[in-house]
């Protein structure tokens, strides 16, 4: 067991550094404050031992001055860790607009990826080294985390909604996956791993394997399959709003408000189409909760995403 | 214990009568805190058992001691049973509830009969909760998060829920108890700033205990009604929202971690004075600590949900916040050090628990900056670096507290002193275990392993292997005084109204004290600590 015995995680994303960098800071502060805590104990116990039964000190009160130095001091330092915190889950939060794309599904007890070009996988995520690669998140059934410690990236799969976390790997290889949010039996069992290649070997590796049709395709045909199209297009009868551009786009509601068209709007709309009605719209929409899976969902969406990259007549041309 | 008779010719709270009934229908606070001390040492000692089956269990990667749904149930149990059942009532029950009036110059708590009775809710909901997860079984762990907890684990929810919402009756009328006989009976004289700092952070406590505790009802009983009839609050599927259960949990559980360590907080003060005795160093700011723990813990939940997909605006607020309760824990550790300078410091095992506090609570409060730092906490959250740092805060800081006091105060509720030597021994054995035990699980954390896990990869291995030696080295530390404070009861020697010549109201009364705990009321005409102002009195109490 001695064999092999790391006490620290690899390095493998851009980010990973910085967050070490942090980190250090962190430890640094602790290990002066133990330190510094440990010595003085240590001094005061050896110096001011009782030496009778009788002894009695003289009483000091306080110390104003050393009270404020020691409310002062440690609040800038918190202050600089709460600062350079902030600044890097800023980072994580907000993914390059370029970056690769991939859906994240987990169910209990495993994890399914869906690329962009088709590929799926199971417990295993297969990327480019120096990509930036952008992961939106889901759960069919209970809250699942993603973890990939050599990236110190961490983002919650939760049921109903989507989320998002990014990373860059910056090396090839295999690091560890692993489901940190406690999900039952198997939770342990839930782990599997990402394969990062060079850019070459994950185009070779993105033609391998099944012949998958590209998500967006597979989403239009879906469209057309469940009937969305019967509505969603300019020569329909009933009048439903028109998708294309849709994506990144604000919405106005009939309650008033605005939403911005994200995936987790767009979800919502297909399951639940009673929630955000667009304004000058009647909610005529039924739900398809029951009807699509959270794979079909993220296909529907790359589908509508899709368009909003295209003007409609590109979209003819295409076909 | 009945029996325990020190001077047959004075009667005392332990003599005045015997029997069964006599102590289930006592409305004595002294009474009950032993009650108390007895139900929770159980339950302590259930909790316990249960880690060390995890810690045999994880000595190796593959899961082969038991199965996962046994693990999981284990550590569920130990959650539960640790977080709700011992923790939470340890220090406020048996400690607050013998010493709130003692210290006070009362004669009891404001409302005994209601101290009673809860006494017979925690009893009744914490046995009940204890039959169902060991017999029955729940495998949600403590924290029950949706919709896992409301549809899809297929063990005993609802029964644990129902207990846990019963002995939640127990820590608020505790608390309202505390708060209402803080406010009326203190004797004459003894204004706010002049009582002792245990009072002032059983207040904060008790605000906190009262505060809290119903939303975690609310949000359990909720869960509950999710499980037996399906109304959609938390589980998606039902149009519900999995995160929001997060956020009611939170709301009450992080502050129920002040819950914890603002009490053990309070023994500290005593223990640093009585055996420094020196006042306090910068009473009052220790003091207004407490109170700023308490108001600041409410608004930090948050920060249990960095990546929970929560908004990353709503995550720097929970960040700020939780950054600044940094302030008033350093606050009482610096001022804890230097009341030690120039002081005149003795060793007696209290002393060396209260150190081992100071020491460890530190390590625990530093490492809770890491995280509370967002960028850190995505890489940390959900591993063994949490699991290390709060148990740094509510093993190495409350039970240590908890243990400090305990033998600190034995005197004056048994009546005899316990064996120095053998105490010594085990709070040796418990900081050395403890920090064996707790140390390599930083370093697992940072590693990158994720808590609850049954089985692990292999490199893992070489630190858990270090956490299970160390796990058996601080079982042993909380075995031995199990032992030797219940020999004591009985066979030690009579221990004297003030044996550590400390000051402070609870030492100038008989040990054991009489029913009423004082032959007359005190008048109190000097502030808390008064070390080296009134040595007559401190030689004349033994």
């Amino acid at each position: 067991m001695w064999s092999d015995f790391p006490l620290f995680p690899d390095q493998a994303s851009t980010i990973a550094g910085r967050v070490d960098a942090l980190y250090f800071y962190l430890v640094a502060v602790s290990v002066f404050f133990v330190s510094l805590i440990f010595l003085l104990l240590l001094i005061f116990a050896v110096k001011y031992r009782r030496r009778s039964e009788d002894e009695q000190p003289r009483p000091i009160l306080a110390n104003l001055p050393l009270e404020v130095a020691w409310m002062i001091i440690p609040f800038i330092l918190v202050m600089i860790m709460f600062t350079w915190g902030a600044s890097l889950y800023f980072t994580t939060a907000r993914p390059p607009t370029d970056a690769l794309e991939v859906f994240v599904i987990g169910k209990q007890w495993m994890w399914k990826f869906q690329h962009p070009e088709g590929r799926r996988e199971i417990n295993e995520l297969h990327v480019p080294v120096g990509y930036p690669v952008r992961l939106t998140i889901t759960s069919q059934d209970v809250i699942h985390s993603v973890y990939v410690p050599a990236f110190r990236i961490k983002m919650d799969a939760v049921p109903g909604r989507y989320t998002a976390t990014w990373f860059e790997a910056t090396k090839t290889g295999t690091f560890h996956l692993f489901c940190a949010e406690y999900c039952g039996t198997v939770h342990p069992g839930m782990i599997g791993r990402v394969v990062v290649m060079t850019p070459t070997e994950y185009e070779q590796w993105l033609r391998t394997g099944a012949a998958a049709e590209p998500l967006a395709a597979a989403g239009r045909q879906l469209f057309q399959q469940l009937g969305c199209s019967g509505c969603h297009s300019p020569n329909s009868t009933v009048r439903a709003p028109l998708l294309e551009g849709l994506y990144g786009r604000p919405v106005p509601l009939q309650s008033g408000g605005v939403v911005i068209a994200d995936e987790g709007y767009i979800r919502d709309s297909i399951l639940l189409p009673q929630k955000d009605i667009v304004a000058g719209y009647a909610p005529v929409m039924p739900s398809f909760q029951g009807r699509v899976s959270e794979e079909e969902l993220m296909q529907i969406i790359a589908y509508i995403r899709s368009l909003g990259r295209e003007t409609p007549e590109s979209r003819e041309a295409a076909r | 214990m009945s029996q325990a008779v020190v001077e047959p010719q004075r009667e005392h709270y332990l003599n005045v009568s015997y029997g069964v009934t006599s102590w289930l229908f006592t409305t004595d606070h002294k009474r009950i805190a032993l009650l108390y001390l007895a139900t929770i040492t159980l339950l302590f000692f259930v909790g316990g058992a249960a880690a060390v089956l995890m810690r045999l269990e994880l000595i190796t990667p593959p899961g082969d001691l038991v199965q996962s749904e046994i693990y999981n149930r284990l550590f569920t149990i130990h959650g539960v049973i640790m977080i709700f059942f011992f923790l939470i009532p340890s220090i406020p029950a048996v400690l607050g509830n013998f010493l709130v009036p003692m210290m006070i110059g009362a004669r009891d708590l404001a409302f005994p009969r209601l101290n009673l009775a809860s006494w017979y809710l925690f009893t009744v909901g914490s046995v009940f909760t204890l039959v169902v997860v060991v017999v029955g079984g729940v495998d949600t762990g403590w924290t029950f998060y949706t919709p896992y907890s409301s549809t899809y684990s297929n063990s005993y929810v609802v029964p644990t829920i129902a207990g846990i919402f019963v002995a939640g009756f127990s820590s608020i009328l505790t608390g309202l108890n505390f708060i209402v006989t803080i406010h009326t009976m203190r004797a004459p004289g003894l204004t706010w700033f002049r009582l002792p700092l245990f009072i002032w952070s059983h207040y904060a406590t008790s605000m906190i205990i009262i505060l809290g505790t119903p939303v975690v009802a609310i949000a359990l009983t909720l869960v509950a009604l999710e499980r037996a009839f399906g109304i959609g609050i938390f589980d998606p599927a039902l149009g519900g929202d999995p995160i929001l259960f997060q956020h009611l949990f939170w709301f009450y559980s992080h502050p129920a971690v002040y819950i914890m360590v603002l009490p053990a907080m309070g023994v500290v003060s005593e223990l640093i004075a009585a055996f420094s005795r020196k006042r306090i160093f910068g009473y009052s700011f220790i003091a207004f600590s407490s109170i700023a723990i308490a108001v600041l813990g409410f608004f930090v939940w948050g920060h249990h949900m960095f990546v929970s997909g929560q908004s990353v605006y709503a995550s720097m607020i929970f960040s700020f916040l939780s950054m600044l309760v940094a302030i008033p824990s350093a606050i009482k550790v610096f001022n804890w050090t230097a009341t030690l300078y120039k002081g005149s410091i003795s060793y007696q095992a209290p002393m060396l628990y209260a150190l081992g506090f100071i020491g460890l609570f530190t390590i625990g409060g530093l490492t809770g900056l890491f995280v509370a730092s967002l960028g850190v906490d995505v890489h940390v959250h959900d591993t063994y670096f949490v699991v290390a740092h709060f148990h740094y805060i509510m093993v190495g800081g409350t039970v240590m507290a908890y243990l400090g006091g305990i033998h600190y105060w034995w005197p004056k509720i048994s009546g005899r002193m316990y064996p120095e030597g053998w105490a010594k021994f085990s709070a040796l054995l418990i900081f050395v275990g403890f920090n064996l035990t707790f140390f390599p699980q930083f370093l697992l954390g940072y590693l990158g392993m994720p808590r609850r896990y049954h089985f692990y990869v292999d490199e893992f291995q070489v630190l858990n292997v270090m956490s299970s030696a160390g796990a058996s080295i601080l079982g042993v530390g909380y075995v031995v005084p199990l032992i030797y404070l219940i020999w004591a009861m009985r066979y030690a020697p009579p221990a004297g109204p003030n044996p550590w010549r400390a000051v402070g109201l609870e030492w100038q009364t008989p040990s054991p004290p009489p029913t009423h705990n004082f032959e007359r009321t005190p008048v109190v005409t000097q502030p808390a600590y008064a070390y080296g102002t009134q040595e007559e009195d401190i030689k004349g109490g033994r």
